[in-house]
């Protein structure tokens, strides 16, 4: 049968799969298309945990984790917006002029 | 019982396999696709969970609504044309990055661990209505008790959030201000 | 009631110095004479109420304040007047005030802040003085001590913007701190050793002591004390600063470097006289000291040109004559000699003054001649002061340095009297050899060949105002209009006039206090003063060691049912009273001199005194002879002995020889050792390296900021990993 293990699991996989995305995408959208992933691992593990220990907040954390992460997005992408128009690309890496 | 682990199986691989997509698609607008799949699996993973509520929100937000605003977003910027996995140029070079992969590797592999290791079988059957809070958890009724009352100064502050982001966003896309 | 005699100066010096820059000169001057003379009244009238009580309790305390309650060290802000402090007291107001007065118009061209300055400083100089003076205890005596000599060192320095009055203030300050040091190490010996620093705490605790045989604590500690006086009152070795210390105004020169700050080293012996009498390895050494600095400081001054540099040489010749009193163990009679010296020197160094001031700033007698019928007080002045000096009978230095002699021969210290009596014939050579070409004869041309002179005493100092003089000092404008030529010179102006005559009267009178009664008088200077150098408290047990002390006290017939003392110079008189002259001095040296005993004794004293005199009179024959009749013959002589003359004339070459063996390695140490190598090298190069070490570090780590935000997430996500790995693996 299916434990709280196997959603952590999962969860985690997703985890992983997300920071991978992170590290090694060239282009601003796809990096935060896996935040949004590594956001959603989290959230199933809100969910399991809640429903784990039989209470309803794990899937109010998940609803708070959602909203925040709306946000999150809505700015991110105005600021890629604002980026690309400055520079013409979406290359994170075209974007270092914040250094020593 | 069987369905359940069948249900898990099913929607999981089909969670991983998408973002494994996601992440190594190389036109953006596929991954963006590929995460809308993904979500819809996530969401019936929280079905199983006994947990209709944060699916349907799931299906809603985040890929009704989020989503689409990824999409305008690849549209606007004509991002669905090609770029390379790794970037080459980058200013450190390649090797840490993948480090960083590899590290994220690592990371999964510590969390499985830990769970292996831990002490009992944590938690007890996730599904089967056997729980007496099930009916407390499907129900909306019972979320929003909780939602407005124990978490409602997290519900006021979120509102002022969203509120913040939304003129954040219309700030920063402007052309000039 | 005693505070306020040192209170009135501090406060006229505070007025000066905060108002002072507003002030007319005649304001300010006013003020520093008003609260001079106001100090004097208070002294005058302190010191009546003290002769009205019985001869064998004087004292009057003021305890001020509690200063430093630590313990069981408790040090009360104390002054006490006593006989002693009673004559120091007037001498130091009284003359104080006629210096005062005088350098109303001898500073008259300074600007009126510098002026205000001027007066503001010898204010505070008197005020501590007379703290100094009055003092009940050590560390109260020391403030004054310091106090005085860091107003000795403003003074002196007071025309700063002169490199050579600076450098001059400097070394006297300095020099004087090598004394203080001394002083302080004494003073801590005196408390581990009695437990007290109360001047009659301290006698009176040493007094039980025997005498010590050898060297032994109270050698050591009186000993130290002495250092102290000797860089205070000039004299070996701590000499060298007095000769420079004439770069200041002339009228300081008078106050301070002669009648008053000089008598402090003089004044601590006697204020501690039971302390020292039981020390006599010490008293050897002062005696000693003393009578080699008088004699080489009289060689010195027979060659000098400089009017002032002469007067400095005497001064320290004559501080070497008190030495040798105080080392033969005649208190009484040292204290006589600081108090007639106080006279007939303050007059001398205001006279050359006026000279000076007469001839806008010349210094050098080889450029001077026939001032006296151009200056006639001036010349009577200042010729009455160089016969006291010299010991011509019936003046006042006469009576005081005949006692010392006497003293000196009766104790049996026969070296030192005969060489003290050397020093007194060079006393009055040079005195008279100033005179003579000062005063006599022609206005002298600058000699062509001044090739032997140390460069010091050639250029005239600027008498007045810091301004930019010419080398001959012709004042530009704003003075009495003098030029080297001399068509017109005027006398001293009717304050310095004042101030001299009143002097000038002060030298011929004040020694009739003490005049000995071997010649009818009743030496009542002597028997005012011995309480103070007695064991405090009636010792009635004679057989408690010790032939000095007070034993005859409450027995003798104390002949002085005084009649009015006061030693003020114009009231002191001999009475034909008969006062016997106590005849148990309370501190003597080795042996009770009993003067009344022994028509021997009267007989050798009398022959003494007149041999003194012959000594006198035989210096100032020898004057006249090569500096009124043959003054070639003076050039002829120095070129004979021109070794001798250079040496002297460079004053031994003392200065030097300090300066080479330890200006220069101290100087050199500090430069190369303490500066390069600890302050440059260790402070700095610590500090500096700790800048360094920051700048290095940052611009390592600040290769962090690569700008790359995956850079930035891999950073966090390595954290992320490792903490979870931690608490995973734990």
């Amino acid at each position: 049968m299916v434990t709280l293990d196997h959603y952590v699991m999962l969860s985690a996989l997703l985890f992983a799969t997300g920071t991978i995305g992170v590290f090694l995408r060239r282009s601003v959208i796809t990096m935060l298309l896996s935040i949004e992933v590594m956001l959603n691992a989290v959230n199933l593990a809100f969910v399991a945990f809640g429903r784990s220990i039989g209470s309803a907040d794990g899937q109010v954390m998940m609803f708070f984790v959602v909203t925040v992460a709306a946000a999150e997005a809505a700015v991110g992408l105005a600021l890629v917006i604002a980026l690309f128009r400055h520079r013409e690309t979406l290359n994170p890496d075209m974007f270092t002029s914040l250094k020593w | 019982m069987g369905t359940e682990l069948l249900l898990f199986y099913l929607f999981g691989a089909v969670a991983l396999g998408a973002s494994l997509l996601v992440v190594l698609g190389r036109n953006p607008m596929h991954s963006v696709l590929m995460l809308i799949v993904s979500f819809a699996a996530l969401a019936g993973l929280y079905i199983t969970l006994d947990s209709p509520f944060a699916a349907v929100i799931q299906i809603i937000i985040y890929a009704g609504a989020i989503m689409v605003l990824f999409l305008f977003v690849v549209m606007l910027l004509n991002a669905h044309k090609e770029d390379a996995l790794v970037a080459a140029g980058a200013p450190m070079g390649a090797k840490p990055l993948y480090a960083g992969a590899g590290l994220a590797v690592v990371l999964a592999a510590e969390l499985v661990w830990a769970l292996v290791r831990a002490p009992q079988g944590s938690g007890g059957p996730m599904s089967g209505g056997a729980s007496p809070d099930a009916a407390a958890l499907e129900s909306v009724r019972g979320l929003g008790q909780l939602l407005f009352t124990d978490y409602g100064f997290a519900f006021e502050v979120t509102s002022i959030l969203i509120i913040v982001a939304m003129v954040g966003a219309v700030v920063l896309a402007k052309r000039e201000l | 009631m005693l505070r306020f005699i040192p209170l009135l100066p501090f406060i006229g010096f505070l007025i000066n110095l905060s108002l002072g820059r507003r002030l007319a000169k005649t304001a300010s001057g006013a003020v520093a004479c008003l609260a001079m003379f106001g100090a004097f009244v208070v002294s005058a009238w302190s010191v009546w109420t003290l002769v009205q009580m019985p001869p064998d309790s004087r004292g009057i305390v003021d305890q001020i304040a509690p200063w430093v309650e630590s313990g069981a060290l408790s040090i009360p802000f104390t002054l006490r007047l006593d006989p002693l402090g009673a004559l120091m007291v007037l001498v130091v107001t009284g003359i104080g005030f006629l210096i005062h007065l005088y350098s109303t118009a001898y500073m008259h061209e300074e600007r009126d802040s510098e002026y205000a300055r001027y007066f503001s400083y010898l204010n505070l100089f008197a005020s501590f003085m007379l703290v100094l003076v009055l003092g009940a205890n050590f560390p109260v005596m020391f403030v004054g001590w310091e106090g005085v000599g860091l107003c000795s060192y403003l003074l002196i320095g007071f025309w700063f913007s002169k490199k050579s009055a600076s450098d001059a203030g400097k070394k006297a300050f300095i020099v004087n701190r090598i004394g203080d040091f001394g002083f302080l190490l004494g003073m801590f010996i005196v408390w581990v050793q009695f437990g007290t620093l109360d001047f009659q705490g301290v006698a009176h605790a040493a007094g039980q002591l025997p005498v010590e045989a050898v060297f032994g604590t109270l050698s050591m500690a009186t000993l130290l004390l002495f250092v102290g006086a000797t860089g205070k009152s000039a004299q070996i070795p701590l000499y060298v600063w007095l000769p420079d210390a004439m770069e200041g105004p002339t009228p300081v020169s008078a106050l301070i470097h002669a009648a008053t700050m000089v008598t402090a080293g003089v004044y601590m012996i006697g204020r501690n006289a039971v302390l020292f009498s039981h020390a006599p390895e010490t008293l050897a050494v002062v005696a000693g000291i003393g009578v080699a600095t008088a004699l080489m400081a009289g060689t010195i001054g027979l060659v000098q040109n400089d009017i002032k540099r002469v007067l400095a040489y005497s001064t320290v010749s004559q501080l070497g004559l008190m030495f040798v009193a105080m080392g033969v163990g005649a208190f009484a009679a040292g204290i006589f000699h600081l108090y007639t010296h106080a006279f007939f020197k303050a007059l001398l160094f205001l006279g050359s003054g006026a000279v000076i001031h007469a001839l806008a700033g010349e210094q050098d007698i080889r450029r001077m001649g026939g001032l006296r019928r151009e200056l006639p007080v001036t010349y009577w002045t200042f010729l009455i002061g160089s016969l006291a000096i010299a010991g011509v009978p019936l003046l006042s230095g006469f009576f005081s340095k005949d006692e010392i002699l006497w003293k000196a021969f009766s104790g049996g210290h026969y070296v030192v009297w005969a060489v003290a009596v050397v020093a007194s014939l060079l006393t009055a050579t040079y005195m008279f050899r100033l005179v003579f070409l000062t005063f006599h004869g022609e206005r002298a041309e600058p000699r062509a060949a001044d090739s032997s002179d140390d460069g010091r005493a050639v250029a005239p100092h600027d008498a007045h105002g810091g301004g930019a003089h010419d080398a001959h000092g012709v004042a530009a404008g704003g003075h009495h209009g003098e030029s080297d030529g001399g068509t017109h010179l005027h006398d001293a102006p009717p304050a310095m006039a004042a101030a001299l005559i009143l002097l000038a009267i002060g030298s011929i009178v004040a020694g009739y206090i003490g005049v000995p009664t071997v010649i009818g008088g009743s030496n009542r200077i002597e028997a005012f003063l011995e309480p103070s150098f007695a064991v405090p408290g009636i010792e009635i047990d004679a057989a408690k060691l010790g032939s000095n002390h007070a034993d005859a006290r409450p027995d003798q017939a104390s002949g002085d049912g005084h009649a009015a003392e006061s030693p003020s110079p114009v009231a002191g008189e001999n009475h034909a009273a008969e006062g016997q002259r106590s005849a148990a001095h309370a501190v003597e040296g080795q042996e009770p001199a009993t003067h009344a005993a022994s028509a021997q004794d009267h007989q050798t004293e009398l022959t003494l005194m007149a041999f003194s005199s012959g000594i006198a009179l035989a210096g100032i024959g020898l004057a006249a002879y090569f500096w009124l009749r043959r003054r070639d013959l003076t050039d002829r002589i120095a070129a004979a002995f021109s070794g001798l003359h250079r040496l002297l004339l460079n004053k031994y070459f003392v200065d030097q020889a300090y300066d080479a063996a330890i200006v220069q390695p101290i100087y050199r140490a500090s430069e190369r050792g303490l500066w390069t190598v600890v302050d440059t090298g260790m402070i700095d190069g610590t500090v500096n390296a700790v800048g360094r070490s920051v700048a290095g570090w940052s611009s390592a780590l600040r290769l962090l900021q690569t700008g790359s935000i995956r850079a930035y997430a891999l950073s966090m996500f390595v954290g992320v990993v490792v903490i979870l790995g931690y608490y995973v693996w734990r």
